[in-house]
């Protein structure tokens, strides 16, 4: 376990309660610290800075980077912008979902995956492009973006 | 110039493009080769030089020789550069790009041309980008040393007024995508009564497609910051933002510690260079919405708010960040600024037109031998972009059209090829600047589906506060929708609503166009607009005769498999998400046409290929 850090010991110090401003990046913080938004610090959020939790969901819900579901393990952005589009990202995308199992939700009920697709990762050469846990990689086919979740899946049975 | 470096230098490109490549492993493999090693080399990375489909990209400077790129760079390719620089080994020539220099025509002896020369490079005018990929962006040392924040210095001996002049004398227009006067705005701003001023940057990029704001924080962050420095000297503010994207964690991140060294080096902070002005410089992260592009929306969103866009005027220069004066202009825009004042906005005018003075940055991608990021003198024609400088069509394609301008920008055929690269020719045409994504398609593109790929994206991405835009894009999007649905997939109620829907849709496309609030709605129908006027004959292919010249839209198409080939081992059944495909175990399968909603996925996933479409 991480040391707690400002934000999940509930001191937001560094975020001025008076700033109306600071909702945003107080969000950004939590979210980077759980995953998501959950329940009680959205409220804990809303009593900071004096507003209503709906105003704070009102936030939240605007903003595709907000979420209210946990993270699964893996975390992959399929691009869907432009340039991906034209070389076949929705390809990926459902052969994706369907080697997963998914078909609305976007999270593996494993909790090991949860798939996304994302306008632009800003790399529009190396097209289509996959984010896998952070890590960028281009000029995938259906067939590598398979192979990189097969290779997590067996690391993952590995570690287990 | 050739190095003057003592020690040789391996300089390796790690701007995203090239961390998407395998920048990282390169560096890492050179990094324990020099520790291996223990002898005088340097590592250093920089930021991206454009030619993204020949990265990773390394240069080397060898005491004595002109700097020199090559690329791609695998690690296998790092092992051949590893035994020229350390065992004196042949010059790879396979994948040397070019020499940055060649005074004395050292490098000519071993047919090395010139980097500037080579097809990608000579015809484009570096100016914005002229550090990236060059210098260190995490160095401020080198960025003085390229002539850095000699735009600053003279803009702090003017009085902001004269500032304010150079800028509209050069006769810069915003690069975000509008074309509006930057000067002239930075008057309105200055003009505006009030001593709480604020200048933002806007760094949301939205566009999906396009990445030269991202390159140009990540390759030449105190470009932005100087630029920023003297609009806000310019009209009197003592506080600005960068809005930035949160998918470009890179860019933030060299931001951030860009402005670290401005401030200890006095370019930003209290008494700037003892002239007595001070400006604070902070980043704001975006939260992923496209509408936060818009600038209303974008304050709003800095002020904690669902990011709407809201009536203009009054603009932001009159009420703008927490009702206060304020100038919001984009990456690009801000990053000229620098060189205006450094050497006047004569030598600006220098290059492109009179109606539109600069270079812009385009995002060249798609189906192009050559992708990238292209900088070019305003007023080049599209063609020379596209082919001289981006090699034409990727294989032995067709072109078939080029995308400009984003979701709010148009598709333009091979006939307007030779239209001139200006805000107001790209109108004219009926595309926009944009933002600067420029996404060639080949013959594979069914353009169909590419007005309906941008309507799903500008019908997510609408705010929902005015009714022409949340309804009426919707009610667009239905419609494309419905053309590329399959006939067999329909009740005659729908079929007559398709009808009604095509019959209808210009009409409506015209009417969203001239009424909605913002715009995002306002531009939405581009691409419908576009594509309908240059493109008739697809749609009515896809309207008339139910298919899909390109053989993109899949419902319109329909799978099978081949009984030779399959061998029953039944993995498409597992895999198929609707249980279309049936047959017994070891015999081959068949797909019913009824229950099978054409995904592909059961093509990808075959072994022997047995699955094919018609
Ligand atoms: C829907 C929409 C999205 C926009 N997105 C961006 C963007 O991503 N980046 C940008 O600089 N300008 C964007 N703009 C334009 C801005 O509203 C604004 O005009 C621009 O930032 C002004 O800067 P400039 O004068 O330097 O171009 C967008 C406008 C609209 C209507
Ligand atoms: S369109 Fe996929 S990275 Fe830009």
């Amino acid at each position: 376990m991480s040391p707690p850090t400002a934000v999940s010991s509930g001191a937001y110090g560094t975020f001025e309660a008076s700033d109306p401003g600071v909702l945003i990046p107080l969000m950004q913080a939590t979210q980077e610290e759980f995953g998501y938004l959950p329940r009680p610090e959205v409220a804990r959020i809303a009593d900071y800075l004096g507003l209503s939790e709906a105003r704070v969901y009102g936030v939240a819900t605007f903003y595709n980077q907000f979420r209210l579901e946990p993270l699964g393990k893996n975390y992959i952005q399929i691009c869907s912008g432009t340039a991906c589009h034209v070389k076949g990202a929705a390809e990926i995308f459902s052969v994706l979902r369907a080697e997963l199992g998914l078909d609305d939700a976007s999270t593996t009920k494993d909790g090991l995956f949860t798939i996304d697709s994302v306008a632009c990762l800003g790399a529009c050469s190396m097209a289509p492009l996959v984010n896998v846990n952070g890590e960028f990689h281009g000029h995938m086919t259906a067939q590598k973006a398979l192979k990189l979740v097969r290779d997590i899946r067996a690391k993952e049975r590995k570690g287990a | 110039m050739n190095s003057n470096k003592e020690i040789t230098t391996i300089i390796v490109g790690t701007g995203t493009c090239g961390l998407a490549a395998g920048a990282r492993k390169v560096h890492e493999y050179f990094a324990d080769k020099i520790e291996e090693s223990s002898g005088p080399y340097v590592l250093k990375k920089t930021g991206c030089l454009g030619f993204c489909t020949m990265e990773p990209i390394v240069d080397i400077e060898i005491p004595g020789w002109p700097r020199l790129s090559f690329g791609p760079v695998t690690v296998e390719n790092a092992e051949l550069l590893w035994s020229m620089i350390s065992e004196g080994a042949e010059l790879p020539r396979e994948f040397v790009l070019g020499a940055h220099a060649d005074p004395e025509g050292i490098l000519e002896l071993h047919d090395v041309p010139i980097l500037w020369e080579t097809p990608f490079f000579r015809n484009q005018t570096r100016l914005v980008l002229k550090n990236s990929g060059i210098i260190d962006p995490e160095s401020l040392e080198e960025y003085l040393e390229s002539g850095g924040y000699r735009g600053l210095k003279r803009a702090l001996d003017l009085s902001p007024v004269e500032v304010v002049d150079e800028v509209k004398a050069s006769g810069l227009r915003g690069r975000g995508g509008a074309g509006f006067p930057t000067g002239l705005k930075w008057q309105f701003a200055h003009d505006a009564p009030g001593d709480e001023k604020y200048v933002i940057c806007n760094a949301d990029e939205g566009d999906p497609g396009a990445f030269m704001d991202r390159s140009i924080l990540e390759g030449d962050p105190h470009a932005v910051i100087e630029g920023l420095a003297i609009a806000a000297y310019a009209i009197g503010a003592s506080k600005g933002y960068v809005y930035c994207r949160a998918e470009y964690p890179l860019a933030i991140r060299r931001l951030t510690d860009a402005i670290e060294q401005a401030k200890e080096a006095g370019f930003l902070g209290e008494n700037i260079l003892d002239s007595g002005f001070s400006f604070e410089l902070l980043i704001k992260k975006g939260a992923g919405a496209f509408v936060c592009g818009e600038e209303t929306a974008l304050i709003a969103s800095i002020e904690g708010k669902r990011g709407m866009p809201r009536p203009r005027p009054p603009y932001p220069a009159q009420s703008g960040l927490w009702g206060k004066p304020t100038n919001i202009n984009n990456v690009e825009t801000v990053a000229n600024v620098p060189f205006i004042l450094a050497d006047g906005a004569e030598a600006f005018r220098k290059y492109g037109t009179e109606e539109s003075p600069g270079t812009k940055v385009f995002a060249l991608t798609g189906n192009v031998k050559r992708s990238g990021l292209v900088e070019a003198s305003m007023g080049m024609r599209l063609r020379d972009i596209i082919f001289d400088i981006g090699g034409g069509v990727q294989g032995d394609k067709k072109f078939k059209a080029v995308q400009i301008g984003g979701p709010s920008g148009g598709c333009l055929p091979e006939e307007l090829l030779d239209t001139a690269v200006d805000y107001d020719s790209l109108v004219a045409a009926g595309a926009m600047m944009g933002s600067g994504g420029m996404v060639v398609m080949d013959e594979g593109t069914c353009m169909v589906d590419v007005a309906k790929f941008f309507l799903e994206f500008t019908a997510s991405e609408s705010c929902g506060k005015c009714l022409p835009c949340r309804e009426g894009v919707a009610r667009l999007r239905e419609t494309l929708n419905g053309i590329v649905r399959a006939h067999r997939d329909e009740s005659p109620e729908e079929s007559l609503l398709r009808f009604q829907g095509v019959t209808m849709m210009e009409e409506l496309a015209e009417v969203i166009r001239d009424s909605a609030a913002c715009g995002l709605g306002q531009t939405a129908p581009n691409p419908i607009l576009s594509t309908l006027k240059y493109f008739k004959d697809e749609y009515d292919a896809h309207v008339f005769e139910r298919r899909c010249p390109a053989g993109v839209c899949t419902a319109l198409l329909e799978y099978y498999i081949d009984p030779e080939l399959c061998t029953g081992c039944g993995l498409c059944v597992r895999k198929c998400p609707d249980d279309a495909i049936l047959g017994e175990k070891r015999h081959p399968h068949y797909i019913s046409d009824e229950k099978c909603i054409r995904c592909g996925t059961c093509r990808q996933f075959c072994p022997f290929g047995a699955i094919k479409v018609r």
